[in-house]
């Protein structure tokens, strides 16, 4: 079969030596920087771009897989020991984990969500393997104002659907899209909310946003309320080891969590909350015992942690086959594939078929190298843990500043970075979501010359945009997608706070 | 749609979500006055300007969105904030900003922030933290200057190594 031989290619790029080798620095680093409490794998992703600005695509890539997945260990790792969740999705983790940690039995906490994120993380990645061709030889098909159509259904999942109001949601998304609007327009040359500002003509980084809204608005946000809240760390006593019981309470979980995540995580229905709630409430429904929901049930750290790292590897799906990233760490990844100038994609699978395998193949290295370094390493991370708060923030704060400063030393661009600090303190403070900026941003001009192009194709008639029949069932999913949370309120009951 | 779990005391109207819907309005009308300078070159289809007038459309909806919100107190509870934290952080990135744009170099830069945050975060041994902060970014200039030849600004400090 295609997909085996391209495989099997891709593993023989991912084995060479160097390529192992980037691929183990990136599950260290990712676990290193997704440990420290508070950074959740977009940031992560975000921190670490510097690292990789000189290397080869192939080897960046492929150190790219690596830290995604180390950055989505890391933050289940703080999620059991200190009860800070990095990113929504790790919040079902941090409730039973952390009861599980204070109880004594961090060790199989910790083992479970590790060997659950290697089986729903292997068994996604085979799922990616095989439905990104098909889904390729689909897309080819599609034309601009389809693709304009699918934006549209993004744009909507991502910030209005699934939140915790479409219209701090919406307004997200909105301020992302005006952010998306700076620069040289690309079809006339004309410059666009520009004020004059050569810095500005460029546009705005992806990376300079992201970081200023993660980083800089986190760090403020924390800073703000230390008051507040106490961490505690948890130190990990007893067996790391899961006894015969634990396997047997853990298995069904991993399955069932990767087969809500790797789906839900595919469509563009915005981030891995909702498979790792679902997982969570399901495991809860069908336990032995569950009055043990809430007081620390392994099964409600192995079914949503699978979840979570299965729902990773699907939105992996919609980035590479269609260049469509639906969460905020998909966006960071487009971002690494930017500054190469590759754009994911129909295209990419025919062009550099090397890259994109390479880079699948990875994802199955990476998880093995994780399994491996995990539990072992479990020291080294608590130790990380441990540094103290003032420090901590200190610290990132240097490193978040450092790669604005290495990629565009000016002032503006370090004010840029500053103010989009401020942002994300705001927007935290308030109670907005943080993704769909990043998301707007990024897929906004996408969008916007998408449209534009399916409009000249069409001497300017609007009505192409219903004439093809998956651009018309698109725009009518968006619609329903939002409505609907206007008209059945309480459908999103699940909390987001973003990482 | 009554606003349900909040109870009585979110019913006052909230001050600061009636600014946050004026700065939306504001955001809005800056697109719009923008795009009166565009020309339109295009023959068919959709000019540069048109974008900027959509989303300055959803941006007006959204702040009489937000401001219906802020009237009605329906926005989440918020717990006390503490400023000076807040400011310290900001005047360490200002000061970044300066030392960078005067060039004084990626360690003095990077130093002066990494000492007013963690005075933010409650530490208060000044001098003890500028010898950390001084030793660890030295440390990241060598490793990524030197080693991963990023090119970080230099300033005085940078030149002796």
């Amino acid at each position: 079969m295609e997909t085996f031989a391209a495989l099997a290619h891709g593993m023989a790029v991912a084995v060479q030596p160097m390529n192992l080798l980037y691929a183990l620095i990136g599950v260290f680093l990712g676990t290193a920087v997704g440990v420290l409490p508070g950074i959740g794998p977009a940031l992560t992703v975000a921190l670490l771009l510097p690292v990789t600005y000189k290397l080869d695509p192939g080897g960046s890539l492929i150190m790219f897989a690596g830290i995604y997945y180390g950055g989505m260990y890391g933050g289940s790792t703080t999620a059991i020991l200190i009860n800070t969740p990095g990113e929504s999705a790790s919040m079902a983790t941090a409730l039973e984990g952390n009861k599980m940690a204070k109880a004594g039995r961090g060790g199989p906490a910790l083992a479970t969500a590790a060997i659950g994120s290697f089986v729903a993380g292997t068994i996604a990645t085979i799922g990616l393997a095989f439905l990104s061709p098909w889904l390729v030889d689909f897309a080819v098909r599609f034309g601009p104002e389809d693709y304009f159509a699918l934006m549209c259904v993004a744009f909507v999942t991502v910030s209005a659907t699934f939140g915790d109001s479409p219209i701090r949601g919406l307004t997200s998304l909105f301020i992302g899209l005006t952010l998306g609007l700076i620069g040289i327009d690309k079809l006339t040359g004309q410059a666009r909310l520009a004020f004059g500002i050569p810095e500005l003509l460029d546009g705005v980084e992806v990376t300079t946003l992201a970081v200023g809204l993660f980083a800089l608005g986190e760090a403020l946000y924390v800073a703000s309320r230390r008051h507040h809240t106490e961490e505690k760390l948890e130190p990990v006593r007893g067996s790391l080891w899961m006894t015969k019981e634990d396997w047997k309470r853990s298995w069904k979980p991993w399955l069932r969590g990767t087969m809500f995540g790797f789906p839900i995580g595919a469509l563009p229905a915005g981030g891995a909350e909702i498979p790792t709630f679902l997982s969570y409430s399901t495991e809860k429904r069908l336990a032995k015992h569950p009055e043990e929901f809430g007081k620390g049930a392994i099964e409600g750290v192995a079914g949503p942690e699978a979840a979570n790292n299965a729902s990773a590897a699907g939105t992996l799906v919609p980035l590479l086959t269609l260049g469509l990233p639906t969460s905020a760490t998909a966006a960071m990844m487009l971002a690494g594939f930017q500054q190469y100038g590759l754009n994911p994609g129909p295209l990419l699978f025919a062009e550099r078929p090397d890259l994109v395998w390479g880079l699948i193949a990875s994802l199955f290295i990476a998880n093995v190298m994780l399994l491996v370094l995990n539990l072992p390493l479990v020291g080294l991370w608590v130790k990380l843990l441990a540094i103290p708060q003032p420090w901590l923030y200190a610290g990132i704060l240097v490193f978040a500043t450092m790669g604005t400063i290495a990629a565009k030393p000016s002032v503006v661009e370090l004010s840029m970075l500053a103010a989009f600090g401020v942002l994300g303190f705001l927007m935290r403070r308030f109670d907005f979501p943080i993704a769909p900026v990043v998301v707007g941003l990024i897929l906004g001009p996408i969008a916007e010359s998408q449209l534009r192009r399916a409009l000249a194709i069409s001497l300017g008639d609007p009505m192409t945009l219903l004439q093809s029949p998956m651009s018309a069932t698109l725009l009518g999913i968006a619609l329903i997608a939002l409505v609907a949370p206007f008209v059945l309120k309480g459908l999103g009951r699940f909390k987001a706070s973003e990482d | 749609m009554t606003d349900l779990p909040q109870g009585a005391r979110s019913r006052r109207v909230d001050r600061a979500g009636v600014a946050i819907a004026l700065a939306l309005a504001a955001l809005a009308a800056v697109l719009v006055w923008d795009s009166r300078q565009l020309q339109t070159t295009t023959m068919y289809g959709m000019g540069p300007e048109v974008m900027p007038v959509v989303i300055a459309i959803g941006l007006g909806i959204l702040a009489i969105g937000n401001l219906i919100d802020a009237l009605r107190g329906n926005l989440p509870a918020r717990e006390s904030a503490d400023p000076k934290a807040v400011w310290l952080i900001l005047a360490g990135l200002a000061l970044l900003i300066a030392i960078i744009g005067f060039g004084g170099g990626f360690i003095l830069a990077t130093s002066a922030l990494f000492v007013t945050t963690s005075a933010a975060f409650g530490r208060r041994a000044i001098l003890v933290d500028s010898a950390i902060a001084l030793v660890m970014t030295t440390l990241i200039y060598l490793t990524f200057d030197r080693l991963l030849t990023l090119s970080l600004p230099a300033g005085p400090l940078e030149r002796l190594l």
